[in-house]
């Protein structure tokens, strides 16, 4: 599994996300509730970029005219047709054992780490006092 | 089709004379404010439309009868960064439409105003000839790709030979357009004239689904929800393909051609199966009539291929393109609005290059003489 270091943490803020090249894919990765999560940036039904999605909130209602919102963030409308997914998972609302945006592990370390590490591209400037987000493919 | 999406997206381009462009049927261009027809009307309609404003069959004003989807039923991501309504800005079209897509032509399809079914007919008819010339204006002057259609709302039939005689004489445009929801079924003989100068004029007729007739938008009456009010675009459309067959409008004008647009394809066999087995049931009823109707429909009906139908078995999709037939389909986006078809991959099912090369480009360019 390749390591790509694509962010400093604070390229990316709360609510926001990042679209990076990895190997010819464009990826999206999203900060949300203090997490970080990468995706393929292309909806499964009709390749609509996914870092135009609308990052919405989980809804339940356990009775009429009561709702409760949850996961504040973690799930995407497509921009497009509105297909929704888990973005922890890629899993379709829908069709979850079917549908599916392809995901990728991700890390956060620090630059001190890195600098240690076999991962210090002469092409990426490291600033060993920030924290980096590392995608896996 | 794979479940997930994890290709790249295809690097390189194929080399320019052999690659397939693509022509689109269905291209929204918005006003970006109503005063940008204020050039284009006098004074007495300019203080209309800010006094008065529309008149249109419809419960509420500035908005449509069903909540629809998404802000201006619009792609979310084709909000222009400089401000102003999806489709009101020539650049980003250009920039996240006509370029990545490979566009050839688009040919234009102004739903602002909704001109057809403005029940005052003279300002129905200002605002129709202000929308016509705005299009030249503000579009295909600048972006030659842009095609332009001329619209006329067919229940003031004089206004709109009227209108149509004048644009023709500027001869820009490549198609006349009307409405599917009318005061009365377009087979009628009370819009023959408009029809008359389409053949005359060897202009496609245009008809894309929307407007506010006045009638429930279902046999059935009102829907309740909008899942269920954009059924009934393709219930409208398969009532006009049967009202202008049987009313004997493709006998009546055989060099005519007739474009449904937006309508999708699930219905079209269905309709023309049932009206062939009434007419050999029943063909003494419509003496007028020498062919059968799948005849007609084969020979003078267009239909643009958004919203695909998406069965959950590709093959079933196959099936349907080859029971409408391949000559008879044109490709649409409806790019900006919110169920937008990608030409790379609305089609889940697939087709040979010369079937590609037929719906996403020959068909418009013969049709449209482009």
């Amino acid at each position: 599994m390749a390591r790509h270091i694509v962010a400093r943490t604070t390229d990316i803020p709360p609510g926001g996300n990042k679209v990076v090249a990895v190997d010819g894919r464009d990826i999206v990765v999203f900060h949300v509730n203090g997490e970080f999560f990468a995706l393929l940036n292309r909806c499964p039904h009709e390749g609509a970029p996914l870092d135009k999605a609308a990052c919405v909130a989980r809804l339940t209602s356990p009775e009429p005219g009561v709702y409760q919102r949850s996961r504040v963030g973690e799930l995407l409308r497509c921009a497009w047709h509105g297909w929704e997914f888990d973005m922890r998972n890629g899993q379709s609302y829908f069709d979850p054992a079917r549908v599916k945006i392809r995901t990728y592990p991700v890390v956060i370390e620090d630059g001190e780490t890195l600098a240690k590490g076999p991962y210090v591209a002469e092409t990426f400037p490291v600033h060993i006092e920030d924290s980096y987000v590392i995608v896996e493919t | 089709m794979s479940d997930v999406i994890d290709r790249p997206l295809p690097e390189a381009e194929a080399p320019a004379k052999n690659r397939l462009r693509i022509i689109d049927c269905d291209v929204h261009p918005s006003l970006h404010a109503r005063s940008d027809l204020n050039p284009f009307l006098s004074k007495r309609w300019q203080q209309h439309m800010k006094t008065f404003g529309d008149h249109l069959r419809t419960p509420y004003i500035g908005t449509t009868p069903y909540p629809r989807s998404s802000p201006l039923i619009a792609r979310r991501d084709a909000w222009p960064p400089t401000g102003g309504p999806p489709g009101s800005d020539l650049a980003f079209m250009r920039k996240q439409h006509l370029d990545p897509l490979d566009i050839e032509f688009g040919i234009l399809q102004v739903l602002d105003m909704f001109i057809f079914s403005q029940q005052n007919l003279e300002f129905g008819a200002a605002i129709q000839r202000a929308v016509n010339e705005w299009q030249l204006a503000h579009w295909t002057s600048r972006e030659p790709r842009l095609k332009a259609a001329i619209l006329v709302g067919q229940d003031d039939t004089e206004a709109a030979v009227a209108e149509i005689d004048r644009c023709a004489k500027i001869g820009q445009y490549v198609q006349i357009n009307v409405c599917p929801r009318a005061n009365e079924p377009l087979g009628r003989r009370r819009y023959w004239p408009i029809f008359a100068r389409a053949q005359e004029l060897d202009l496609p007729l245009g008809i894309h689904v929307g407007g506010y007739g006045g009638h429930a938008p279902t046999g059935g009456g009102w829907p309740s929800y909008y899942v269920e009010e954009h059924q009934s675009n393709a219930h409208s459309v398969a009532a006009q393909l049967s009202s202008l067959v049987i009313e004997g409008v493709p006998e009546r004008f055989p060099r005519l051609k007739i474009v449904f647009i937006e309508g999708g394809l699930g219905w079209i066999p269905a309709t023309t199966w049932r009206m062939d087995q009434h007419f050999d049931r029943f063909r003494d009823e419509v003496p007028h009539l020498k062919r059968r109707p799948s005849e007609y429909v084969k020979e003078h009906f267009w239909f643009t291929t958004q919203p695909i139908d998406e069965p959950d078995e590709a093959r079933h999709l196959r099936s349907l393109i080859e029971w409408v037939g391949v000559d008879r389909l044109l490709f649409s986006s409806d790019y900006p609005h919110w169920d937008f078809d990608d030409p790379r991959f609305a089609f889940k099912t697939p087709l040979t290059e010369a079937e590609r090369a037929r719906i996403f480009n020959g068909n418009a360019r013969a049709l449209y003489k482009l």
